[in-house]
């Protein structure tokens, strides 16, 4: 049975990255920028690059953001996608679509912003994770960030402990980037293709 | 703990990687893609990919590369060389890149800066920063470091940080090509003045030298070319000197 992946185009996301990635496994993934063309698709990808608020205001103005919501299938949020879906955002107050009790923060301290690089994840739980070993590195790029949270499905360190994977019901949300995260990425991505 | 980056960095010069000619075990070196994905594989953190020609009528054959390598490799990719507009950028990205860098258009016209960075976010907006030193003082060096500039080094690295930078690229002129190491006092100065992540690049020799750049030099991550084209040395060797003595690596 072949499956239909949609990828949420909304101009603010690496596309074409998560496009190459489930090409390399074996899928072609379409773009879907309005609620009609999610009728046929099976999961959802939310990816997500550059400031909330703008972002969600784009959603909001073709209804996308309450199609997400009702999707009746998987979805995976990534990076700022991930963070739409939470409550709420510092970054330019923005209001999200609460599918993630959680409010996004701006890091601040004594170390490097944006977050970005190689690091490692752990108390990694559940089907996404299938087969990625425990401090398994991935990609981040990232200046705001979901504090530790009881839907958290994978954690990881930076200044503090933070959220770097959440899940309620068939949404799932991913700080990092998978599709820019070698073979731990590719596993993720492959995971959700199996759910 | 978010590791040190180790970014191997690809001259592309119409559509061909240019350096790499003799390096063993590939079908051919001179393949771009074949490269970025060597690479990849053998542990790079991230790819930097330059366009040496970079002339306009160049630039399709440039895209074509990037859009491959995208396709091709799974590891987070900048491009570089002649950039100067949101229009190229926006291409570039388009076709998978996830960071741009630009270096003597920012000099030329600082809020290109700014501009890139509100319309794509200032994670893809990496500032190369070219630096000589000259009787004591590092100064910024522009158009591939054939002409000095009246600014010194950190006061431009704070300024472009300011205008919206996400990362900054410092090439040392004055250890570019001696393999003799980085140049630790400018690194260690930068990294120390801004609050973005630094790469330190120019004069990797030995293992030791990255040791160097990312303990003494707080560098962020380190770029190198012909040592690894050439095959001086290799990046799994460089890591596993580097986790030997307790730097944190993928």
């Amino acid at each position: 049975m072949k499956q239909h992946i949609k990828i949420i185009d909304y101009k603010a996301g690496n596309i074409a990255s998560v496009r190459y990635a489930f090409r390399r496994l074996g899928l072609e993934a379409g773009l879907a920028a309005y609620p009609d063309e999610l009728k046929k698709a099976d999961k959802l990808i939310f990816p997500g690059v550059g400031h909330a608020r703008a972002a969600m205001n784009i959603l909001k103005g073709k209804d996308m953001d309450q199609a997400i919501q009702s999707f009746k299938g998987p979805v995976l949020g990534i990076c700022l996608g991930m963070q739409l879906m939470a409550d709420s955002s510092e970054e330019g107050d923005m209001e999200g679509m609460g599918i993630f009790q959680e409010k996004i923060k701006r890091f601040s301290g004594n170390f490097k912003i944006p977050h970005m690089g190689w690091n490692s994840l752990y108390g990694l739980k559940g089907p996404l994770f299938k087969d990625v070993p425990e401090g398994s590195h991935v990609y981040f790029v990232h200046s705001y960030y979901m504090p530790q949270s009881s839907q958290a499905i994978g954690l990881c360190q930076y200044g503090e402990a933070f959220t770097a994977a959440c899940s309620k019901d068939k949404f799932f949300g991913v700080q990092f980037h998978p599709e820019k995260s070698g073979k731990p990425g590719m596993q993720i991505l492959q995971n959700f293709i199996d759910l | 703990m978010l590791t040190k980056r180790i970014i191997p960095c690809l001259d592309i010069k119409e559509g061909r990687t240019v350096k790499g000619v003799n390096f063993v075990n590939l079908r051919d070196a001179g393949d771009p893609v074949e490269l970025a994905a060597r690479y990849s594989e053998e542990g790079a953190d991230e790819l930097t990919l330059l366009d040496i020609t970079a002339t306009l009528e160049k630039r399709s054959t440039f895209l074509q590369v990037v859009e491959d390598v995208a396709a091709a490799v799974s590891i987070p990719f900048t491009v570089g060389g002649g950039i100067a507009s949101e229009r190229e950028v926006e291409k570039l990205l388009s076709k998978g890149a996830d960071k741009v860098s630009v270096n003597t258009a920012s000099l030329r016209d600082p809020g290109l800066i700014t501009r890139l960075s509100d319309a794509f976010g200032d994670q893809c907006v990496v500032v190369a920063i070219d630096a000589r030193k000259v009787e004591g003082d590092w100064l910024v060096v522009s158009h591939a470091g054939t002409r000095l500039t009246d600014r010194r080094t950190t006061e431009w690295a704070k300024e472009v940080c300011d205008r919206g930078a996400g990362e900054i690229l410092l090439t040392s002129f004055t250890a570019d090509g001696s393999r003799n190491g980085f140049s630790l006092d400018i690194t260690r100065a930068v990294a120390e003045t801004v609050p973005v992540p630094v790469i330190a690049s120019g004069g990797a020799g030995l293992p030791v030298h990255f040791l160097d750049i990312f303990v003494d030099g707080q560098a962020d991550a380190a770029l190198a070319a012909g040592i690894f084209h050439y095959q001086v040395i290799g990046i799994e060797e460089a890591k596993n000197f580097l986790r030997n003595h307790n730097i944190a690596v993928r």
